[in-house]
C-alpha cells in the first residue's frame, strides 16, 4: 500500500486499539526532566511551554505598568526618575507586544492547531523547538539589560535620531534592537510552520471551505508575519548598523533619513496589531460557537474578513505618522483605508451578534470574557476610526487618548478573548477544568479595572496629556483622573491575579473535565485531555464544518499510518485529500544548540562586529547536525510518493 | 502677582478651541462623538437583545439585518471620510501674504523661538514663549537639528513634528486673547514631561509693543551688585551657553536670556519665573529637571544674589 488509505473500521477489537496505543507511545514518547525539556520537538509541550512563557512576560510587563501608574498617581510625583521610567514603558511596550501578544497567540496555535485539523504534529516540529528557545533568548536578554540598568529606554518604537548613536549612547538600544532580531526569527519560524502544518496536514474531508475559524485565523496572522516582520528585521538591522559601525541611514546630516525609520517600522507596526488581534477573533468564533451550540452566522463572509482585515492592516501604516506633515492627497488614501478596516471589522461584530440572538448561550467564564470584549473592542474600534482622521489624529496623536484607544483595541480585542480562550483551552491541556466562581470573579475584576483604568485617558489625551511623560505639573489638572486610572489598574492587576490562582489551583484541585466539557465542535475535543502524545489513537476524517457536531455514525478514521515510526499523513491544499505519508524527526538536541550559537551570536555582536564571524562556528556545527541524513527513512517517503 | 499665576494658562485643551483650525477640528470631534456614540449603543442593545430573546430567528431576516448593518457602517464611514476630508482642507487654506513669521526650533528640551524679518537687526530671538496678535495669521517654520519633537497647542491647531532633515511649516491663528500651554508631543528623551512652552495671544497693539521691546538689547545692569552679576555672568561658564544681547555673553547652545525677566516661566514650562526658582534653578538644576544639558554652579551666596540681580534686570 502506497498512500495512508481512508477506511471504515466499522469493528476493532479492543486489543488491537490497545496494541495500537502502546505502539505509538512508543513511538511518539518524549524523554523526561531536563532532557525533555531540552530536546522535546511534540507541539503541545512546545505550545504550552509558550504559553506558560508568554504569561510570564505578561505579569512582568504588567508589573511595569504598575509602577508606571504609581509614579503617574500624583503630578511631580518622586518615584520614579525619568531615566528608570523610560527604561520601564520602552520594555513594557516591547514585552507586551513581542514577548507576550505575539507569542502567546502563536503558541496557542502551535498547541491548537494540529489538534483541530486532526493531525499528529507540527510539519516541522525541530524548527518549532527553535524557535521556542530563540524567543526565550530575546526574552532574557531584554530583561537582563533592564536588571543591569540597561534597559532600552527610546520608546518600544525607538524613533531614530533619538535610538540613533548620537542621542542614545550605551548599549541600551541595541539590546533593544537585538531582541527584535530574535523574536522576529522565532515568529517567523512558527509563521512557516503553521501555514505549511494548516496547508498540508489537515484530517481528510477538511478542505478549505471546512476549515475552522480559530484555524483561518491562524493562518492569516501567519501570512502576516511572513510580510510585515522582514519589515522590522530591516529596520532594526540598520539601525543596529548605524549604532555599531557607524552606517548613516538614518543619519541626516550625512544624508540619511530620520522618516525612513517610520516608515520602515509602522510597515511591520501596523500589521502588528492585526497579527495580535485575529487570533482572538478566532478564539472569540470557538467560544461563542460552543457556548451557543450553533454554527457561527456567515461562515464564508467570516473568513473574507479576516482575509480582508489581513490585506487592508498592510495599508494604513501611514496613519501613524499624520503629524510628520504628509501631503495632504496621500494622507487621504491613508484616512480611506483606515477607515476602511472598520467594515471586515464590523462584519465579523454583526456576523457574531447574530450567532448570539436567542440562542440562550451558557454564560460561563469564556463567554463572560466573549461579552467584555464586545463591550471594550467596540469602543476601541470607534475611537481607531476617529485616529484614522487626519485632522482629529492631528490633536489626539501621541496623547493619552491614543494610550487609551490602543489599550482598549489590544487588552479588548486580544487579552479578554485570551483569557477566555484560556479558560476554554486550559481544561484541554490540563485535564482539568477552572473554578466557574474565581472565573467570574476575575472577569468583573479584570473588566472593571479596565475600564476605570483606560476610559479617562481618553479625556486626558483631548486635555493635552502627552503620552510618555514620567510627570506632569499639577496646574495642568490632570491629577485626578490620573489618580483614577491608577487606582484602575491595581483592579485590573488584581483581576489577573485572581485568573492566574484559578487556573493554578485547577492544576491539583480543579474537577476533571472529560474529552469536551463544553460540547463543542473542532476535533481537539474528541480526544482525551490532556491528549496523549500522537493526539489521536488514528486520524480522523471530516464530514463538515463542524466536525464534531456533523459526524456521523460511521464517521471513517484514516488507517495505514504505521505507527512504529512518526508517521504523519499529508493531504493536498484545497481538498484536503490524502496524498502521502512523511516521517517526522523524533526528540533532538541540535535545535537548543542552533538557537544558542544564534544568541550568543546576537549578543556577542552587540559589543563587537567580530560576533557574527565567532557566532558562525557553533551555528554551523548546530547546522550540519541538525541536517544529517537520517538514512532510510528520507528514502522511504521519496518511494512512497504517489507518482 | 503670586507665583502660581505665571504658570497658570487660559487652556491647554483640544476641546476649547480659541482659533479657527482647533474649532473646526473640534466640530469633527464632536460630529464623531456623537454618531460613534449612537453607534455603541446600538451594538450593545443589539448585544443585550439578543442574549435576552429566546426565539430563534428566521435565517433569511437575520441575512437581511447583518447585511443592512455593513451598508449602514460603509455609509457611516463615507460620511467620516468626507467631514475629515473636508475639515482637512480648511486646516489647509488659512494663509495670508502678510503673516507674523516665526521660526522655532526644538531642542532637548526647550523651544528656540525666533520672530523672522527681513532686516536680520529686527529679528528677535527668545525662548519658550510665543506672542502672537490675535486675530492674524502666524507662519511657523518648524526646524530640528536633534532629534523630533512635536509642536502642539491644542487649543490652537493639532500637531505638528519637527523632524531633523524636514523643515516644515505651521500656519495658525489665535481669536481671542489668553494664554494657551503647549507642549512638545513626541518623546524626545529623558525630559520629554518637562518641555512645555506658552503662546501669549494679545491685541495687535499690545502684541507691537512686546515686539517693539523684545528687539532692544538688554538694559545695562542699574546697581553696582547687578554689575557684579553681569561680570560674573560674562566670566564663568553662564556665557559659554548663553547670550545675553548689548553684552559679551553669545553663546548659542542654551535659550537666549536677553529679557529673561519679562517671561512667565523657566527652563520650559517647568518653574514660573521668580527669583527664587531661578536661583534654585542655576544652583541645582539637575534636581529640578534631571538629565538637562545645564550643569550644576557651585557659586557663593554672595556671586549667586550678584547674578541673580543681574537677571532680575533683564526685562
Amino acid at each position: 500500500m502506497s498512500v495512508a488509505e481512508v477506511e471504515d473500521v466499522g469493528y476493532a477489537g479492543e486489543n488491537a486499539d490497545a496494541e495500537e496505543r502502546r505502539r505509538l507511545e512508543r513511538t511518539w514518547w518524549s524523554p523526561k526532566g531536563l532532557r525533555g525539556w531540552l530536546t522535546d520537538v511534540d507541539h503541545k509541550a512546545i505550545g504550552k511551554r509558550y504559553v506558560g512563557t508568554a504569561l510570564v512576560f505578561f505579569a512582568l510587563g504588567g508589573i511595569e505598568a504598575l509602577l508606571m501608574r504609581l509614579q503617574l498617581a500624583r503630578p511631580e510625583a518622586r518615584l520614579i526618575g525619568p531615566d528608570r521610567y523610560d527604561q520601564l514603558f520602552t520594555v513594557h511596550g516591547s514585552t507586551m507586544m513581542f514577548l507576550f501578544a505575539v507569542p502567546i497567540m502563536l503558541g496557542m496555535g502551535t498547541y491548537l492547531v494540529p489538534l483541530m485539523i486532526g493531525t499528529r504534529n507540527l510539519a516541522f516540529p525541530r524548527l518549532n523547538a527553535f524557535s521556542y528557545w530563540v524567543y526565550v533568548a530575546g526574552g532574557l536578554l531584554l530583561y537582563a539589560g533592564l536588571f543591569t540598568n540597561t534597559g532600552p529606554d527610546a520608546g518600544w518604537f525607538a524613533y531614530v535620531p533619538l535610538s540613533g548613536p548620537a542621542f542614545s549612547p550605551g548599549k541600551r538600544v541595541d539590546i533593544w534592537a537585538q531582541m527584535i532580531t530574535f523574536t522576529e526569527i522565532s515568529s517567523l519560524a512558527v509563521a512557516v510552520n503553521l501555514i505549511t502544518t494548516i496547508f498540508k496536514h489537515r484530517a481528510p474531508g477538511m478542505s478549505l471551505n471546512r476549515v475552522p475559524l480559530f484555524v483561518w485565523s491562524q493562518l492569516v496572522t501567519s501570512f502576516m508575519v511572513v510580510f510585515a516582520m522582514p519589515a522590522v528585521m530591516l529596520c532594526s538591522l540598520m539601525l543596529a548598523l548605524d549604532r555599531l559601525v557607524d552606517t548613516h541611514f538614518f543619519n541626516p546630516s550625512e544624508g540619511g533619513d530620520a522618516l525612513l525609520w517610520q516608515h520602515l517600522f509602522w510597515f511591520f507596526g501596523h500589521p502588528e496589531v492585526y497579527i495580535i488581534f485575529i487570533p482572538a477573533l478566532g478564539m472569540v468564533s470557538s467560544i461563542i460557537a460552543a457556548s451557543t451550540r450553533r454554527e457561527v452566522f456567515g461562515y464564508l463572509p467570516m473568513v473574507m474578513s479576516l482575509v480582508a482585515t489581513g490585506f487592508i492592516g498592510f495599508g494604513l501604516w501611514v496613519h501613524h505618522m499624520f503629524a510628520t506633515g504628509l501631503p495632504q492627497l496621500g494622507a487621504s488614501f491613508f484616512t480611506a483605508a483606515s477607515l476602511m478596516i472598520a467594515i471586515p471589522s464590523g462584519t465579523q461584530i454583526f456576523c457574531w451578534l447574530a450567532t448570539l440572538w436567542g440562542s440562550r448561550p451558557r454564560f460561563t467564564t469564556p463567554l463572560l470574557y466573549v461579552l467584555g470584549f464586545f463591550f471594550v473592542f467596540v469602543i476601541g474600534g470607534l475611537t481607531g476610526v476617529m485616529l484614522g482622521s487626519v485632522p482629529l489624529d492631528l490633536q489626539v496623536h501621541d496623547t493619552f487618548f491614543v494610550v487609551a484607544h490602543f489599550h482598549y483595541v489590544l487588552i479588548g480585542g486580544a487579552v479578554f478573548p485570551l483569557l477566555g480562550g484560556l479558560s476554554f483551552w486550559l481544561p484541554k491541556m490540563t485535564g482539568r477544568r477552572l473554578s466557574e466562581r474565581l472565573g467570574r470573579l476575575s472577569f468583573w475584576l479584570v473588566f472593571v479595572g479596565f475600564n476605570v483604568t483606560f476610559f479617562p485617558m481618553h479625556q486626558l489625551g483631548l486635555q493635552g496629556m502627552p503620552r510618555r511623560v514620567y510627570t506632569y505639573l499639577p496646574e495642568t489638572g490632570w491629577g485626578d483622573l490620573n489618580l483614577l486610572a491608577t487606582i484602575g489598574a491595581g483592579i485590573l492587576g488584581l483581576g489577573v491575579l485572581v485568573f492566574v490562582v484559578n487556573a493554578l489551583q485547577s492544576l491539583r484541585h480543579g474537577e476533571m473535565a472529560g474529552d469536551d466539557p463544553w460540547g463543542a465542535d473542532t476535533l481537539e475535543w474528541s480526544t482525551s485531555s490532556p491528549p496523549p502524545s500522537y493526539n489521536f489513537l488514528r486520524l480522523p476524517t471530516v464530514a463538515g464544518r463542524y466536525a464534531l457536531w456533523s459526524r456521523r455514525d460511521d464517521q471513517p478514521e484514516v488507517t495505514g499510518l504505521r505507527s512504529d515510526r512518526r508517521e504523519m499523513l499529508v493531504t493536498n491544499l484545497l481538498d484536503a485529500e490524502p496524498d502521502h505519508r512523511d516521517v517526522l524527526p523524533g526528540p533532538t538536541i541540535w535545535p537548543f544548540i542552533l538557537a544558542c550559537g544564534v544568541a550568543m551570536t546576537f549578543i556577542y555582536a552587540i559589543f563587537n562586529p567580530w560576533g557574527f564571524v565567532v557566532g558562525a562556528v557553533p551555528c554551523a556545527v548546530a547546522l550540519i547536525a541538525w541536517f544529517w541524513p537520517r538514512g532510510d527513512m528520507d528514502r522511504d517517503v521519496i518511494m512512497e510518493k504517489r507518482s | 502677582m503670586s507665583w502660581t499665576c505665571l504658570l497658570a494658562f487660559a487652556g491647554h485643551s483640544a476641546l476649547d478651541p480659541a482659533g479657527p483650525q482647533a474649532a473646526r477640528i473640534g466640530d469633527l470631534w464632536w460630529l464623531m462623538f456623537w454618531v460613534c456614540s449612537a453607534v455603541f449603543l446600538l451594538v450593545m442593545a443589539a448585544l443585550a437583545a439578543g442574549l435576552v430573546r429566546e426565539e430563534e430567528p428566521a435565517r433569511r431576516r437575520m441575512n437581511r439585518v447583518v447585511t443592512g448593518a455593513v451598508i449602514a457602517t460603509a455609509l457611516i464611514l463615507f460620511v467620516f471620510l468626507f467631514a475629515s476630508t473636508g475639515t482637512g482642507r480648511a486646516l489647509a487654506s488659512l494663509s495670508s501674504a502678510d503673516p507674523v513669521s516665526v521660526e522655532v526650533t526644538g531642542h532637548q528640551w526647550w523651544w528656540e523661538v525666533q520672530y523672522l524679518d527681513p532686516v536680520l537687526a529686527q529679528r528677535v530671538t527668545t525662548a519658550n514663549e510665543i506672542h502672537i496678535p490675535v486675530g492674524r495669521p502666524i507662519r511657523i517654520r518648524t526646524v530640528s537639528h536633534d532629534v523630533i519633537h512635536s509642536f502642539w497647542v491644542p487649543n490652537l491647531h493639532g500637531k505638528h513634528d519637527l523632524i531633523p532633515g524636514y523643515d516644515g511649516e505651521l500656519w495658525l491663528q489665535a481669536d481671542r486673547p489668553g494664554v494657551y500651554r503647549g507642549q512638545c508631543a513626541e518623546f524626545c528623551g529623558h525630559q520629554h514631561a518637562h518641555m512645555a512652552f506658552l503662546v501669549v495671544a494679545e491685541s495687535p497693539a499690545r502684541f507691537a509693543g512686546w515686539l517693539a521691546a523684545q528687539r532692544q538689547s538688554a538694559s545695562p545692569p542699574a546697581t553696582p551688585l547687578a554689575q557684579r552679576g553681569h561680570d560674573l555672568f560674562v566670566q564663568l561658564q553662564c556665557a559659554l551657553c548663553h547670550t545675553v544681547q548689548g553684552t559679551d555673553a553669545n553663546g548659542r547652545i542654551g535659550p537666549d536670556l536677553t529679557h529673561l525677566a519679562s517671561r512667565r516661566t523657566l527652563a520650559a514650562g517647568t518653574l514660573p519665573n521668580t527669583p527664587g526658582h531661578l536661583a534654585g534653578w542655576i544652583v541645582d538644576s539637575q534636581t529640578l529637571k534631571p538629565s538637562n544639558p545645564m550643569p550644576a554652579t557651585s557659586l557663593g551666596s554672595n556671586d549667586l544674589e550678584a547674578l541673580l540681580a543681574f537677571l532680575d534686570g533683564l526685562k
